[in-house]
């Protein structure tokens, strides 16, 4: 079965409560005591209070807050918009010894105040990002979708965190979106951002939680809730060949599903997602950084995207040394290639699954690499 | 001995002691499970005619007996029916490799019942070797239909037309399987002359028309016929003339360049098909081709337009000449206006199935809404079974459309973002379906959804006295909600529910009741292993089944898996499965 989707994009789901896992503990709490977690445990970039991040190896620290040490994700000849053109170092290996994935619900609400947009680029965010977008009540034309497990209508202050240890999981929609205080409402970010879990602030407001009303999300990452809507998989794969190409919006190419498992070396559990999605490496990139937000691809020559200049000397460096991390693939025949060689039709049509590779891992690709970019300069 | 008491226990031994060959004569009249299972609890001399005349046993959960059992019971049964995996699995819930596979099945009834004639299976596990198997082994072989089903390529399709002589049904339905060509087709013997239904309206690979036609030629008792996306206008024409006798026609792709004369052909080879009720496939159908269809809906009682996206005038046109519609499946493409000339277009409709054509879009802002649900209901009053995937619905809406149709009996509606309230009132969706128990007193299958709290589940529990089946995702507040439906609905027999707050005190108050279900499942929940160990530690007769919830990091996150069994735990399951033992 599919590992659920990180990032889910659906549309206007609001999540107002958030399952606490019980293992989340020992970490300092903010005003309102919610920590979030960064998947490496680097609570830097993406966002995090300075106060939530003593869970942090001193190590990690030192990557706080510094958008120029923050690792996105970026396929070969794609690099994601508004990013800085440096790549982040992630430190070197040391995790934080309670990773937890971003999207784990944290345990109580964080303080609105205390989230800075402390991202690299424009589409990098960590899940508290979101929280910018929360700002306050928006109208929007779409209504809520709201995930609430303690639900009372228009009540307002249900404490509904208690003990709600499974619900990280709600088949996959887990972008971890601590919510505001009482008073704020939890509003769906309104960007390409990874889809809200349902939260269980401890103060949250419950009257926001039946007031949500979804913000127009552009799901740039159309991760999805795992089995929800719940269709047929032939019918699904079916229907996106009989839905004529004039109503398309965004142009979705090709029929059916393509669901590839993503995996990242360190990451507790696996992703999915639908290559179908996406019409070229950046925005599948995008995505990926979304998804695995903190994680950083080694950036290679490739021949799908034009113009940019994606390695400089510094990159490569880095690269080699292995404190890179680079996106792999596996084909048909099973061999692990790097992403970014083939044309994208190419790719998805041979693309098994996805690997977020460490650098060091990857070292066999890398000549690949290094020729593409002395080809280019 | 009193003369009068012998008389009277003579005269009460005589009218429950038929001879046996007459009782066998009645029962063998009765088809319903149900009702043989009611017959065969009346005596044991009852119990054994029963067994001896059952022709056809149901299996509704493959692990709740084994093939063993089976066999010792019903010496003579010639047609199976097995259902394997939990629903979910439709919706990949269920990892690959879980189980329910057909083989074990199918070797003991090779040996006890040699004589097998049918097999239906759904969401089961079926290999080729099964299917090769099946093909050597049962030489009276006539019908096989798979759906859902997974395992299987169109290698096995090919040992089955090739070795089933007298085969009369093959129908593959909407399986997960490996589509390598369609060459099965070709392996129908030269000869062959006994196919009555033909479905392989899933697969994708080009058959051999030649094949086709002439098989269809030969078939003269064919009845349904439902032919892939590669079969084109000119060849369906083709193969129409050949069967004007068809009752049930799926048709390819419903697109391609005719000139004036083949349209015509078209038409009037529609015309020639005066026995139709049912009419499915119509991929890409659009304007330019329905009308074709338009004399042969006169009769049509169901119309499957749910591989047709189709726009409202499209729908509208086209069921002004089904007059007798009964069911309709369609996408969402049509809208409410759509919905809205089916509602003055058929008033015998009994059942509407709506499928979201974008479920994962959820920028758009199209598809149906609660108007065209309310429309319908408004003119259909027979309606009884919805099947409605829309993106936004009130409470108020709901209310009415069950007023309109109290008749209802099967209500499931899919508001398709998780947790999203009334859009008007902002309210969950509580009293809508608070309405819909209180008012649908034969309600048998409940689907919920959007923003739902306990309440919800205390009308559930208090007033669907005749519930099923139902189903639960991203709702409830607490264990209360759980508890409400199972110390409430007596008839409960199938519990599925994901991403919900309940946990081990909701699942142990059913301590009483899943042994009168067939199977309760539980993801993305609050159960831990502690309770799920209670639970088979006081039940003994209940298989547990956990999995590890792949998708939840905690380490304490399971998918859980209840049913009663005969069988004891089961014997293949796959390492991530575990059954909890007493």
């Amino acid at each position: 079965m599919s590992p659920p989707l990180l990032g889910v994009e659906e549309g206007g789901g609001n999540t107002s409560t958030v399952a606490t896992s019980p293992s989340i503990d020992g970490a300092s709490h903010d005003c309102l005591g919610l920590k979030e977690r960064n998947y490496l445990g680097l609570s830097d970039c993406s966002s995090v209070d300075s106060s939530a991040v003593s869970s942090l190896s001193d190590e990690n620290k030192s990557n706080l807050n510094l958008k120029a040490t923050e690792l996105t994700l970026g396929l070969p000849g794609s690099q994601s918009p508004e990013r800085e053109p440096k790549l982040c170092l992630l430190s070197s290996g040391k995790l934080d010894e309670k990773p937890l994935f971003p999207l784990l619900p944290l345990k109580d609400g964080i303080c609105s105040s205390s989230l800075q947009k402390n991202i690299a680029s424009g589409n990098k965010r960590g899940f508290s990002d979101t929280i910018d977008e929360f700002s306050e009540l928006k109208s929007s034309k779409y209504p809520d979708g709201n995930w609430m497990f303690h639900a009372t209508g228009p009540a307002p202050e249900t404490a509904q965190c208690g003990g709600q240890g499974k619900f990280p999981g709600n088949a996959g929609m887990k972008a971890m979106l601590p919510s505001r205080t009482s008073g704020a409402q939890a509003t769906v970010p309104k960007e390409a951002l990874p889809k809200p879990a349902p939260e269980c602030p401890r103060a949250l407001n419950g009257a926001g939680v039946s007031q949500t009303r979804a913000s127009n999300n552009a799901p740039a990452a159309k991760a999805q809730v795992v089995g929800w809507p719940p269709i047929r998989s032939y019918r699904k794969n079916t229907l996106a060949t009989t839905s004529k190409d004039n109503d398309e919006v965004d142009g979705k190419p090709g029929p059916g599903a393509l669901y590839v498992k993503v995996s990242m070396d360190g990451a507790p559990y696996l992703r999915k997602v639908d290559l179908r999605n996406y019409s070229t490496y950046q925005e599948l990139s995008s995505s990926l950084e979304k998804m695995f937000s903190g994680f950083t691809i080694g950036q290679c020559g490739s021949n799908g995207t034009p113009g940019r200049e994606m390695l400089n000397e510094s990159k490569l460096r880095d690269f080699l040394h292995g404190s890179e991390y680079v996106l792999t693939y596996e084909d048909k025949d099973g061999d692990w290639m790097l992403v970014g060689d083939v044309p994208w039709e190419m790719f998805i049509d041979s693309c098994k699954r996805l690997k977020i590779m460490k650098g060091a891992d990857a070292i066999g690709l890398a000549p690949r690499a290094l020729e593409k970019s002395k080809a280019r300069n | 001995m009193d003369p009068s008491k012998s008389r009277d226990s003579a005269e009460s031994t005589r009218v429950i002691q038929f001879p046996n060959d007459v009782l066998e004569r009645i029962l063998s009249l009765i088809d319903s499970h149900r009702d043989r299972n009611a017959v065969s609890l009346v005596s044991k001399a009852w119990y054994n005619a029963e067994r001896w005349t059952r022709r056809h046993v149901f299996i509704g959960n493959c692990y709740a007996v084994s093939p063993q059992i089976v066999a010792r019971r019903f010496p003579n049964i010639r047609s199976v029916m097995l259902k394997g995996k939990p629903r979910f699995s439709d919706f990949n819930l269920v990892p690959p490799n879980w189980g329910a596979d057909v083989h074990g099945w199918l070797a003991v009834f090779a040996d006890q019942y040699p004589q097998l004639e049918e097999l239906r299976l759904k969401r089961m596990t079926v290999t080729d070797e099964s299917l090769k198997f099946l093909a050597r082994k049962f030489h009276n072989f006539r019908v096989l239909s798979l759906l859902s089903c997974d395992g299987f390529s169109t290698d096995g399709l090919e040992a089955i037309a090739t070795d089933c002589r007298h085969l009369t049904e093959l129908d593959i339905q909407e399986n997960g399987i490996d589509d390598i060509s369609g060459n099965w087709l070709s392996c129908f013997p030269e000869n062959f002359t006994s196919l009555e239904v033909l479905n392989f309206a899933s697969l994708s690979s080009d058959v051999n028309f030649d094949a086709l036609e002439r098989l269809v030629s030969q078939c003269k008792s064919l009845k349904i016929l439902k032919v892939n996306k590669s079969i084109t206008l000119e060849q369906l024409q083709r193969l129409l003339v050949r069967a004007p006798q068809l009752t049930e026609l799926g048709t390819g792709s419903f697109l391609q360049e005719l000139t004036a004369h083949q349209y015509e052909e078209l038409e009037r080879a529609f015309i020639g098909c005066k026995y139709l009720d049912a009419l499915s496939g119509l991929w890409e159908a659009t304007t330019l081709y329905l009308p074709v269809l338009y004399p042969a809906c006169t009769n049509l009682t169901f119309l499957n337009l749910s591989y047709a996206a189709l726009q409202s005038e499209e729908l509208a046109k086209l069921v002004a000449h089904c007059p007798r519609l009964q069911r309709l499946w369609v996408l969402d493409t049509v809208e409410d206006v759509g919905l809205e000339a089916v509602a003055s277009s058929c008033p015998l409709l009994e059942e509407l199935r709506v499928f979201p054509a974008d479920p994962y879009d959820q920028d758009i802002n199209r598809g149906v809404t609660e108007s065209g649900f309310l429309a319908v209901s408004l003119g259909c009053r027979k309606l009884h079974y919805v099947l409605y995937f829309c993106r936004q619905m009130t409470n108020a809406a709901v209310a009415r459309i069950v007023q309109n149709c109290p008749g209802f009996t099967h209500f499931r509606l899919c508001i398709m973002k998780p947790g999203q309230p009334d859009y008007l009132t902002n309210e969950p969706m509580d009293e809508g379906f608070g309405a819909v128990v209180k008012t649908c007193t034969n309600l048998r299958r409940l689907g919920v959804s959007g923003l739902l709290t306990d309440l919800t589940f205390e009308y559930i529990g208090r007033y669907a006295k005749n519930l099923e089946t139902l189903s639960v995702a991203f709702a409830g507040g607490s264990d209360l909600g759980m508890k409400s439906i199972l110390v409430g609905c007596p008839k409960l027999r199938k519990l599925e529910i994901r991403d919900c707050p309940f946990g081990n005190e909701a699942l142990l108050s059913g301590l009483e009741k899943y042994e009168s279900m067939r199977s309760l499942w539980m993801s993305a929940c609050k159960v831990t292993l502690h309770g799920c160990k209670t639970l088979a530690t006081q039940r003994p007769r209940l298989n547990v089944e956990v999995m590890k919830d792949e998708e939840i990091d905690d380490g304490q996150s399971y998918k859980v898996y209840v049913y009663r069994t005969v069988a004891g735990p089961r014997t293949d399951a796959p390492s991530f499965v575990q059954t909890l033992c007493s």
